[in-house]
């Protein structure tokens, strides 16, 4: 019975994904229909949640009779994969998609942010993608598809994703992505409207800032996953799928700091609105690479061609639509900005040109290999293609951004600013020198990476000094402060695992101990141990320090007979400044295993970094929050200047 | 089969020396394989290198590397060896030949073009501001 709620309910969310799309769209001609379209929006949300709900009564109470439940659960599952295996597959993931979606359209309805046009024709577009892909998943991937006979057990899930992280990572993720698709939305409505002025990159502010943070989150929380969970001490590895995800990360916050200049100043419009087509293009694409099976990986769950057509036609329409659309109203923007080469607008400028770039090398690395291989030529793009060129263009970027903040609109005095910034020049000097001194190996790399780190950080001080003795106090006037600074932190991580890591590698017999770093480890041994549906080889290891016992590890390797899988669970110790990271290897006989051990210097840094980034955003999206409830009609006014 | 690949690995284990059996006895030597093992792809896994991954593969192609450096190879034989035996695929960083130059020029071109375009929007917006300036 629930399938069939969920399949009917999914059925009228089609219905009236239609309605929205045409009553958005006809609103263009006729501002009344902006309310039917409105209506159909949230009444949309209302129904994919009642089929999502549906689908996740069917994964907890295990009804096999579902073909996707039988072919992804298992009754002995705990009860938290059970629920986050709904996204753990395919056709749950999708509808997790979709959800997200109807919630992006059901938010545009309820705020309708931009006037009525706007909206409406925002929701038309949206509308246009929610039929697309609810067609997508009616057709080609359907979760409510029966099973008969009904088997008695289900297949279980991969034991990979069976893990806290996934109850947090797809959600994330999909937050990002088809946030996104509301900035799309927008910017579509812009050039379907005409009115291609300031008041559209305003009216998608919010949604822009919460799929940043959402993508900034999710990336990180992906990249902490892998980095704990994968057992070899790495936090990022260039592969496919974390470029699909990376690469709307960059133009999205390309995106945030072009559309800052066309709010405050009316510059870049086309430009940002050539961006925000990107963004969602880009999402649309990371979409096709990782649910077409065009790569394999642990996110691509399975692989059916007439789905990557499917996803490849969707893609190709909502681009070349969208490029075409662009190409035919941009040429009539009047592009009647000026601004001096020493001016906010030109370090904004510049911090494009670099995401860009970064973009363009993601995206060639990631490409590359896939259109080779169709003329029958094997080649792989792995993480020194992508390092050789993302470390030049990052430093070059974060050299010139304490710049930004600190320069006017239109005409700024870079003697001045960079007057202002001789502390943070002084953090920076101070940086590189300790790094000189202290660190072994002594790498110039290394103090460049620092006193870079020491730079942005050290800008990002000044101006909150300057705050704190201005007595300006709003909290998203602390934006660009925090977000600033968290990549600087995040370098600082970055560079420190990259060029101080420590590991080892050894078998040891009961009793015997390996040093790593100025850590020494006792291993004591392997015990079996039986956890909910699976079965584990759970080591001691005594962490040692003058012979005394100082801490304990316990690295596993847990076997699941459902699946016929093995997971490898490391143990990490953090000190929040450096990581002892160990994991079990493999079992050589006589009580003898294989050890892993790394020391990562600053790891946590990394995430740290990311997390300061996000509530950089957060602190931006608080204060527009607050003009949107509080201040209605005076959202530019209430912001101070140098809000992002 | 898993029963012969434990006993190859006891094996090698011994010839290696009981405590470190995928590590050379020069320190040197074992810098090497170290800095080696970054350059080539487990096969089998996902944008993994060997030196990364758990996985057997990349546990023969690391012993293979170091059996390599001890008879006195030098990186460029050894890499030729496993190109040779499995393809550009092994390498993590593609080689630059005919058929990379656009993968390798690609970076370069988008930062001449972005930066172009930067250049010029910058250039017509002073232009615009000079003007407005000097009416």
């Amino acid at each position: 019975m629930t399938g069939e709620i969920g399949q009917l309910a999914l059925c009228l969310a089609l219905a009236l994904a239609c309605v929205q799309a045409a009553a958005g769209l006809w609103g263009l001609k006729d501002e009344r229909a902006a309310g039917v379209a409105s209506g159909a929006a949230l009444g949309m949300f209302v129904f994919v949640a009642l089929s999502f709900g549906a689908l996740v009564v069917g994964f907890v109470t295990s009804d096999f009779s579902i073909a996707d439940v039988a072919n992804n659960s298992h009754t002995l599952k705990p009860l938290i994969y059970k629920i986050t295996g709904v996204w753990g597959n395919h056709e749950g993931s999708m509808l997790l998609w979709v959800l997200v979606l109807s919630v992006y359209g059901a938010g545009i309805a309820f705020l309708k942010r931009g006037g009525l046009r706007l909206t409406s024709a925002a929701l038309g577009v949206q509308g246009l993608l929610a039929v697309a892909f609810i067609l997508f998943i009616l057709l080609t991937s359907n979760p409510f598809a029966r099973l008969d006979p009904m088997p008695f057990e289900g297949l279980g899930l991969n034991p990979l994703l069976q893990d806290p992280g996934l109850a947090f990572h797809p959600p994330t993720l999909y937050t990002g992505y088809v946030g996104l698709s509301a900035t799309f939305a927008y910017a579509a409505a812009a050039l379907l409207t005409g009115d291609v002025d300031r008041a559209w990159a305003r009216a998608a502010r919010p949604f822009m800032l919460i799929a940043w943070i959402a993508l900034t989150l999710g990336i990180a929380g992906g990249s902490w996953w892998a980095y704990y969970d994968l057992g070899w001490g790495g936090f990022w590895f260039w592969d496919p799928v974390e470029n699909a995800s990376l690469m709307p990360w960059l133009v999205a916050t390309a995106l945030l700091h072009s559309a800052l200049a066309t709010e405050r100043t009316g510059a870049f419009r086309t430009w940002t609105l050539l961006l925000s087509i990107m963004a969602f293009s880009l999402s649309l694409i990371g979409t096709f690479l990782v649910r077409s099976g065009v790569i394999t990986s642990v996110h691509a769950f399975a692989s059916d061609p007439k789905r990557g057509v499917f996803i490849l036609l969707i893609l190709s329409v909502a681009i070349l639509g969208a490029l075409a659309l662009f190409a035919w109203r941009a040429p009539k923007l009047e592009s009647g900005t000026a601004f001096e080469p020493t001016s906010r607008e030109t370090t904004l400028l510049v911090n494009n040109i670099f995401l860009v770039t970064a973009l363009g090398v993601v995206f060639v690395g990631t490409i590359y290999p896939i259109i080779l291989s169709a003329f029958g030529t094997r080649l792989s793009v792995g993480a020194p293609y992508f390092q050789l060129f993302f470390a030049p263009i990052f430093i070059a970027l974060m050299i010139v951004l304490p710049f930004g903040p600190r320069l006017a609109w239109r005409r700024g005095d870079l003697l001045a600013a960079f007057r202002t910034l001789l502390p943070a020049l002084g953090v920076a000097a101070v940086a590189g020198v300790i790094v000189l001194a202290a660190a072994s190996p002594r790498t110039l790399v290394g103090a460049g990476a620092f006193a870079v780190a020491g730079w942005v950080i050290g800008a990002s001080a000044v101006d909150l000094v300057a705050r704190v003795r201005a007595r300006t106090f709003a909290i998203a006037g602390f934006a660009a402060v925090l977000a600033h600074a968290g990549l600087g932190i995040t370098l600082m991580g970055v560079a420190g695992t990259n060029l101080w890591r420590s590991e080892a590698l050894e078998v040891l017999a009961p009793g015997e101990t390996m040093t790593v770093g100025r850590y020494t480890l006792r291993f004591d041994g392997v015990k079996g141990v039986a956890g909910p549906n699976y079965q584990a080889a759970h080591a001691d290891i005594d962490i040692l320090k003058d012979g005394a016992v100082t801490g304990h590890l316990a690295p596993e390797r847990r076997m699941y007979p459902a699946e016929g899988q093995e997971t490898v669970q490391t143990a990490i110790r953090t000190t929040g400044l450096e990581d002892l990271y160990v994991a079990l290897g493999d079992d050589r006989g006589q009580g003898r295993w294989t050890l892993r051990a790394y020391v990562n210097p600053l790891a946590p840094l990394i995430w740290l970094g990311a997390g300061v980034m996000a509530l950089g955003g957060l602190a931006s999206l608080w204060g527009r929050v607050r003009a949107m409830f509080f201040a209605q009609d005076k959202e530019p006014a209430a912001l101070a200047p140098e809000a992002v | 089969m898993k029963r012969l690949l434990f006993a190859l690995l006891l094996m090698s284990s011994t010839a290696l020396g009981a405590r470190a059996p995928e590590t050379l006895p020069d320190p040197a030597q074992e810098a090497r394989a170290q800095a080696l093992q970054k350059e080539f792809r487990c096969l089998v896994c996902q944008g993994e290198s060997i030196d990364e991954s758990g996985a057997p593969l990349a546990a023969d192609l690391r012993r293979l590397i170091r059996e390599h450096i001890a008879r006195g190879e030098s990186d460029a034989e050894i890499t030729h060896y496993l190109v040779a035996r499995y393809g550009d695929f092994i390498l993590m960083n593609p080689p630059v030949q005919s058929n990379t130059y656009a993968l390798w020029a690609a970076p370069f071109v988008v930062l001449l073009l972005a930066a172009g375009t930067g250049g010029w929007i910058v250039l017509r917006a002073r232009t615009r501001a000079r003007e407005t300036s000097a009416q």
